[in-house]
């Protein structure tokens, strides 16, 4: 079986990170299961870990009274969920629920944080990869805010 | 009236602007905004898939309408189109036993011819899915010749889906992969939530090998070709169907020009390259 | 070629062999004070002692020349395109029937042909293109086709140009070599005549005209090489493809889209200019319908509509489609320039934009660019 380590780095998102990383960010990982309509985060609540999506469907939501609660987008296999443990103050900005079952890799939070004050290398190497995902996610949000399948009237 | 003599009337000069006239056979509504004619033009109608035709409502107008059926099997006429205007409106309650004209096919096909030995890649977005259907059809035909095929397909909410249940029939395939992302879900919605851009990445397919067939807001298209390329599809193999202001269908009235172009009779489907110089600049 | 002789008082029988051909024979003629393209009946009824000026924004006759000639006019304001190509016209009328729509569509070769009496070099290019045009791609507009081929082309070469012409740098005047039945050019006393076409030769031939002295043709041929001397407006069509297409987003378009007011004149004037748009109408017990077929200017908001609106919202865009159109895409749709050199839309134009000025700015500023770029 392969050590968690290896099954990091063949992971687009830890990609080129040296191994002495990729090992001290596996001690910060845990394995873990989600049944549908399980919540990975809840609005509000200490952002304390990240996950990597290895299966399933996660629905980032937000609950709007009177409309219940609104997806806004799903995450899934292969891509990288949160990143409210990086900025002060910690907190989730949304819900995120399991839609089908998921199996994701849950990083500590604080066990990272702690790791990238002592090595910014390390820091500036995850940095740069969150923004990615955050840069990639703001696009995607800008194009669904333009609701380009509307209908501006025709002939 | 008997299928032979329903254009017996049309013979005679002024064949370029003059319809042909079909009898519809069958409405169905797909959405809340989009439906599906079917129409009997008096024989088995050939078209290459990514064609469209000019419909055509007396005293209300004409309009460039993609066409949606099987080419492989040439039968009657199918055309998927969103009322959003007064001529497509006035089409969209046609009622079976109406007649509506019909010039076509016209424009520049999907190169299904070169997809052989390649996977294809089909992304469409809202109403795109319409001209995209007879490309698929053809494809999964002739479903041996290819390597992976994918749909991925857009649209604004659950209930902007078109062909649903041939949605469903696609996505119980072993030989085909479907993905469906909608940008508003509602409570009931599974699926994905997200641009349909935001699938390209995640997708399986050997991009080397892959013929990328695109079509839908030309903005969404734009996007998509961005993230194509961004996986490193050859552009040469990357094809869009654009929309410009067609009023004539045969390179006469002016009107769909793009750059050196007219849309109508050089496209509507191009090869990426030979219109990106223009896609990107404003108001061309 | 053999070169002939028509005396002026020869000229009605032209008109009149023309006229026993069948033919409409239509030519310049004085209309409310301005040469117009109209029914000529009579040599007598040309704009005899008729001079025209133009310049940007301007358009003036003086009729008090020499009577002896009657092309020193050069251009009518309005050229020939609505003759072949009507602003208007019917496409077909739909009539409902027990048996379903009937269609009927109106027959071109039910009208008599046309005799087009004094077209000029640069209008018979701008009627070639045409052809090429709207008769000889995949699909053609057979009523322009029907029309165009049984008319009969009477050419003047020019002998005279307006300050606004510039034929003779964009290659189609002032002389016309071919392409017509009859080409003349006007000298003292007359008119040295020569055919360009089996229909020409068969109807100078009926005429019996004598052959045109060496030096009627010396004065025909300086004449004309005189005309093209004196332009001064020049259009280099040099690179102007790639000029156009490299400077698709060149501040410049911004700085005329400020002085155009988006009017279409110069569309409506352009002998080339064919783009068209329909109207669909019926009558109120909804038996009858139809659909007429109008000009129309990519200088008109609604042009380039689709659903959601304009894709062209900015005259400074709507004036890149033509001038772009014009002078690039028409060269890849249609292998020539869409420009004849007439000069009709710098006259035309209530602004005064002359596109040579135009394109030569483009020119400068590709130039200084060019040239920035090479220093280190």
């Amino acid at each position: 079986m392969k050590g968690l380590a290896e099954l990091l780095a063949e992971h687009p998102f830890f990609q080129g990170l040296k191994p002495e990383h990729l090992e001290y960010i596996a001690t910060c990982s845990t394995n873990v299961v989600f049944k549908p309509g399980e919540y990975l985060a809840r609005e509000g609540e200490e952002a304390d870990r990240f996950y990597v999506i290895r299966h399933g469907t996660v629905a980032l939501e937000l609950f709007v009274p009177h409309r219940g609660p609104l997806v806004i987008q799903t995450v899934r296999e292969g891509d990288v969920l949160g990143w409210s443990w990086l900025f002060e103050p910690h907190r989730w900005a949304f819900d995120a629920r399991a839609v089908t079952l998921v199996r994701a890799l849950a990083f500590d939070g604080a066990c990272l944080r702690r790791k990238c004050d002592q090595d910014p290398e390390l820091g500036y190497e995850l940095m740069k990869r969150f923004a990615r995902v955050i840069a990639e996610r703001l696009k995607a949000t800008r194009i669904q805010l333009m609701d380009v399948y509307g209908n501006a009237g025709g002939r | 009236m008997q299928p032979e003599t329903l254009n017996h009337l049309a013979a005679g000069p002024g064949r370029t602007f003059r319809p042909l006239w079909a009898r519809v056979l069958r409405v169905r509504r797909e959405t809340h905004d989009t439906w599906t004619l079917t129409l009997d033009t008096g024989g088995p109608f050939a078209f290459a898939p990514g064609q469209f035709n000019m419909l055509y409502v007396p005293g209300v107008g004409e309009v460039p309408i993609s066409i949606s059926g099987d080419p492989t099997s040439p039968g009657p006429l199918v055309h998927t189109l969103r009322a959003v205007g007064a001529v497509t409106r006035a089409l969209c309650s046609l009622k079976p036993g109406d007649l509506v004209g019909v010039r076509g096919p016209f424009g520049t096909p999907w190169p299904v011819d070169r997809a052989e030995g390649l996977d294809v890649v089909i992304v469409a977005g809202g109403i795109g899915l319409a001209p995209l259907r007879p490309a698929l059809y053809y494809l999964l035909r002739r479903r041996e010749w290819y390597g992976k095929i994918v749909l991925l397909y857009g649209a604004r909410s659950p209930r902007d889906l078109l062909y649903r249940r041939e949605l469903e029939r696609w996505r119980g395939r072993f030989d085909l992969v479907v993905e469906v992302t909608v940008d508003h879900a509602d409570p009931s919605w599974r699926g994905h939530v997200g641009v349909v851009t935001r699938l390209i990445p995640e997708v399986s397919f050997d991009p080397w090998n892959t013929l990328a067939l695109v079509c839908g807001p030309e903005i969404m298209m734009r996007f998509t070709a961005q993230a194509l390329l961004d996986r490193k599809v050859p552009p040469e193999n990357l094809y869009l169907s654009l929309e410009r202001n067609m009023q004539c269908g045969v390179g006469l009235c002016g009107h769909c020009q793009l750059g050196p172009f007219f849309v109508c009779k050089d496209g509507p489907v191009f090869a990426y390259p030979r219109v990106a110089p223009f896609l990107g600049k404003r108001e061309v | 070629m053999n070169a002939y002789w028509l005396s002026r008082d020869r000229l009605d029988a032209l008109l009149e062999a023309l006229k026993r051909r069948g033919y409409r024979v239509i030519g310049p003629v004085m209309r409310e004070g301005l040469p117009t393209l109209a029914p000529l009946e009579r040599a007598r009824d040309l704009p005899w002692g008729v001079e025209a000026r133009a310049a940007p924004g301007r358009y003036e006759v003086r009729e008090d020349a020499p009577k002896a000639r009657a092309f020193d006019f050069v251009l009518t304001p309005q050229g020939w395109k609505r003759l072949l190509f009507p602003p208007e016209r019917l496409l077909f009328r739909v009539r409902r029937t027990d048996l379903g729509y009937e269609v009927t569509t109106p027959d071109p070769e039910a009208e008599p042909p046309l005799a087009l009496f004094g077209v000029r070099p640069c209008e018979l290019r701008a009627i070639q293109i045409h052809d090429r045009v709207l008769s000889q791609g995949p699909f053609a507009d057979e009523a322009y086709t029907a029309r165009r081929r049984a008319a009969f082309i009477v050419v003047v070469q020019c002998t005279r140009s307006l300050e606004t012409c510039f034929c003779a740098s964009v290659g189609t005047g002032p002389e016309a070599r071919e392409g017509f039945d009859l080409a003349l050019t006007e000298v003292t006393d007359g008119f040295v005549v020569v055919s360009g076409s089996f229909k020409g030769a068969d109807l100078l031939q009926e005429m019996d005209l004598p052959e045109a002295t060496e030096a009627q043709q010396r004065e025909a041929r300086e004449a004309v090489a005189r005309a093209a001397r004196s332009q001064r407006r020049r259009l280099d069509p040099q690179g102007l493809r790639d000029l156009l297409y490299g400077n698709l987003e060149s501040p410049l378009w911004q700085e005329i889209g400020e002085r155009c007011i988006g009017c279409g004149n110069c569309t409506m004037v352009c002998p080339t200019c064919f783009c068209t748009t329909v109207e669909d109408g019926s009558d109120l017990s909804g038996r009858e319908a139809w659909r007429i077929q109008r000009w129309d200017s990519c200088f008109s908001v609604e042009y380039a509509y689709i659903h959601g609106g304009s894709i062209r919202r900015s005259v400074a865009s709507r004036y890149r489609q033509w001038l772009t159109h014009k002078l690039a895409g028409w060269q890849d749709q249609f292998g020539t320039l869409g420009c004849v050199g007439c000069g009709r839309c710098i006259v035309w134009c209530p602004v005064g934009i002359d596109l040579t000025e135009e394109v030569a700015r483009f020119r400068e500023q590709h130039a200084a660019v060019a040239a920035q770029e090479e220093q280190p």
